[in-house]
């Protein structure tokens, strides 16, 4: 398992600023140096993230001009976007005298400028490395034909990943710049203003003409607290994917009330591939990426418990299947000592048992635990009774061994 | 280009007559004195028997826009531009009057033409230093959403007064100019204007002198010397020590400077000071002290100080001065002479370059 490279910080970067300024005795009579070299063509259809990376590239080769073309064809074409006047501003001042850092004007708001350097590196790294081709988030272990597509968050990088489930192996789609809650993840209250952790999914979509100019150009409210987060005690609601008020292009890294946030243009292009019921949301601290053979091994391991888990049931020998469930394991009050005397009492009354798992998404829980959560359509049959539902199951490794600690229907 | 030059010596030599010469200054004089519409009327009486000379149209170029009246300035600086497109100082009016219309970009663009026509004029370089810090403080007003009400936005509006006032300062000074421009070609006679810029600036190296750093002008027209002199009581002091001295006299006036002790710092300065542009003494003295004392930190050390001595009682000293202030960086070469007044080395004369 890796983690991305955290590409050089931005300390490269403003350092690069500081050496632009350093030949200060020269900015002045820059016009002339561009009318000697053609200037470099300015990106105008890219993202403004692109081009905010493209000035920067040109700030590290020491291209002033070049970079404040750049910067001027990205505030005109996204007047909003706050990020975007900072630099420009600083390529004047450059001008004027020597600058330290990203942000130099006097006497200003040092929250606001923190925020904003904080957006300038998330931005900057994560568009100078995006997630290695051959990795796969480890989340992401087996999703059914019907989920077309899951998001990945990943709160530290302030970024959320689209993956394609193509033919059973998630695919790298696109990624995005997101805010997060304003005291970080790992919300366990209600108005604690941190973003959840865990695996969730897109359970609707509130038109925008219910939403206030808050939220942007959409809405799309995730499941949280989902079963485990019941379990744990975890309160709170009203957590969504949403978009940006109008009177700025992005909000800062944290900065929500614990929605994920993106930005209007980029919600709108996200939205068509979020499907309400079906996408799973997964919102991580840090992405752990796996290799795809990591991936596969991992992926193995664990339908091979689950299978054997079903297996032991249809044994109908009560030790073999309460092997699979955790002294931990507790269902809507239902602690192991009770599940595991009932399940025994019925599979001795029966004389076959079938169990089938269709359907079947797993998904490894973000955390420090190795935990995963596994939902299916579970096809019973037995000789005097027959049942199908969908069932979910919270499976956790311990000494080596998965098993179970929720199981109810989904 | 050879030709355009001698063009404008011959023009600006003619300006050496008397007769024509005491019309301008007359105006020149009116309008340092408030007296605009005197002023215009001295101007327009000189321009009618040289309707093409350029002394007298940049003086009423100046005229018009203290005025208020632009779109005439703008019209008189812009062919005055298109007919000596090496000389700086249309250039610096015209970025004056796009600054005050918020024309920024023409603004910029026209110092930035001031500064490739005459790499070494202090005003268009300052003022392109206040354009620039009123640009950057417009956009760092939109990434941090400053409202008008705070610090930040009162310092830009102090800004603009700033990039303004300059305004006055080309007013006042039009006497020097075409003879400065006369100057410049001959002074630099091998080197092509903007090919020489072109040339330099790729360098990395941060040595270039480029920018200077305050309203230091350069000094060409000698003013007739109405200063009594002190009786010259020579020090019989050897030689030798004329360098060491000078360079403690040097030393002493950028640290007064760098303390913003004002009155150490004019001090420094002999009573027959040449002003820049020919002003008088106490208005020199009130912009110094006006500038010195803006808000902010000032740096001045000076470094590789060179000394000629010219006689017992006059020195020429170059030297490196690096200069910081709030608004600006810069480290340019300077030239100072000095005049030894009872006992005292005494800067008779400043000027920025070699």
């Amino acid at each position: 398992m890796r983690k991305l490279a955290i590409p050089a910080g931005l300390g490269i970067l403003f350092a690069s600023y500081f050496f632009g300024s350093e030949v200060l005795g020269n900015k002045l009579t820059q016009s002339a140096e561009t009318a000697a070299h053609a200037a470099l063509p300015v990106l105008t259809n890219a993202s403004p993230e692109a081009q905010l990376a493209e000035v920067f590239a040109r700030i590290e080769r020491n291209q002033l001009d070049a970079a404040m073309q750049q910067a001027e064809a990205l505030t005109q074409a996204y007047p909003n976007f706050r990020l975007g006047h900072l630099v420009k501003g600083d390529l004047l001042m450059s001008r004027v005298q020597p600058i330290s850092d990203l942000g130099s004007p006097a006497k200003a708001p040092q929250d606001k400028l923190a925020d904003l350097r904080e957006e300038a590196q998330a931005r900057i790294n994560a568009h100078r490395s995006k997630p290695p081709t051959n990795s796969i988030p480890r989340y992401l272990v087996q999703m059914q034909p019907e989920q077309k597509f899951a998001v990945v968050v990943d709160a530290n990088r302030s970024r959320l990943y689209l993956y394609e489930n193509a033919g059973g192996t998630p695919k790298f789609v696109t990624d995005y710049y997101i805010t997060q809650g304003k005291l970080g993840a790992e919300k366990s209250r209600e108005g604690d203003k941190k973003t959840p952790v865990g695996v969730y999914q897109v359970v609707g979509n509130l038109p925008i003409q219910k939403l206030g100019d808050f939220y942007g150009s959409g809405a799309f409210p995730i499941n949280y607290p989902n079963d485990y987060d019941k379990r744990l005690g975890r309160n709170g609601h009203g957590i969504w994917l949403h978009g940006t008020p109008s009177d700025t292009y992005s909000r800062p890294p944290k900065a929500s009330d614990g929605c994920v946030v993106l930005s209007n243009p980029d919600l709108n292009k996200l939205a068509p591939y979020l499907q309400v019921g079906l996408t799973p949301v997964i919102i991580t601290q840090s992405v752990e990426w796996l290799t795809k053979d990591e991936w596969q091994n991992e992926k193995k391991s664990m339908l091979d418990a689950i299978d054997s888990w079903r297996k032991d049931w249809e044994s109908r020998d009560g030790d073999r299947y309460a092997s699979h469930y955790s002294r931990q394991f507790n269902a809507d009050g239902t602690d192991y000592q009770s599940w595991t005397e009932q399940k025994r009492k019925v599979n001795a009354g029966k004389n076959w048992i079938s169990v089938g798992t269709e359907k079947l998404t797993l998904f490894r829980y973000p955390g420090k635990d190795d935990m995963m959560v596994v939902t299916f359509k579970q096809d019973y049959k037995s000789n005097n009774l027959t049942n199908v539902m969908m069932k979910r199951q919270y499976w956790l490794r311990e000494d080596g061994r998965w098993k179970i600690i929720y199981e109810g229907a989904a | 280009m050879p030709l355009r030059r001698t063009l404008i010596a011959l023009a600006c030599l003619s300006l050496a007559l008397p007769v024509y010469a005491d019309t301008v200054q007359d105006a020149s004089r009116s309008l340092r004195q408030g007296q605009h519409t005197q002023a215009l009327e001295q101007i327009d009486r000189y321009l009618a028997g040289k309707p093409k000379d350029a002394q007298g149209r940049f003086l009423k170029g100046t005229i018009l826009a203290e005025m208020g009246r632009n779109p005439e300035a703008l019209s008189i600086f812009t062919k005055l531009s298109e007919d000596y497109p090496e000389l700086p100082e249309p250039y610096n009016n015209l970025a004056v009057i796009y600054a005050q219309q918020k024309q920024y970009d023409k603004a910029k663009q026209s110092l930035e033409q001031a500064i490739r026509t005459h790499p070494s004029y202090a005003t268009a370089h300052e003022n392109l230093g206040d354009l620039y810090a009123r640009l950057a403080s417009q956009a760092y007003g939109k990434a941090l959403q400053l409202d008008a009400s705070n610090a930040s936005a009162q310092n830009k509006l102090a800004l603009i007064r700033d990039l303004i006032t300059p305004t006055g300062k080309p007013g006042s000074k039009p006497a020097s100019e075409p003879s400065k421009a006369v100057a410049l070609p001959a002074a630099t006679p091998v080197a092509p204007p903007t090919p020489t810029i072109i040339a330099t600036a790729p360098a990395t190296k941060p040595v270039e002198p480029v920018k200077a750093p305050e309203p230091v002008k350069i000094e060409t027209k000698p003013e007739p010397k109405v200063e009594p002199k002190p009786e010259p009581k020579v020090e019989p002091k050897p030689g030798a020590d004329v360098t060491a001295e000078v360079s403690k006299a040097i030393e002493a006036w950028a640290s007064a400077w760098t303390r913003k002790d004002v009155k150490a710092y004019l001090a420094r300065y002999a009573k027959d000071f040449k002003t820049p542009g020919g002003e008088t003494r106490a208005n020199w003295e009130s912009e110094r002290n006006k500038r010195i004392n803006k808000p902010g930190k000032i740096s001045v050390d000076v470094d590789n100080i060179k000394v000629s001595v010219d006689a017992a009682d006059q020195a020429t000293a170059r030297f490196r001065q690096n200069y910081k202030s709030a608004s600006l960086s810069s480290s340019t070469t300077k030239t100072l002479v000095l005049v030894k007044r009872e006992g005292k080395w005494l800067i008779q004369q400043e000027r920025v370059g070699g």
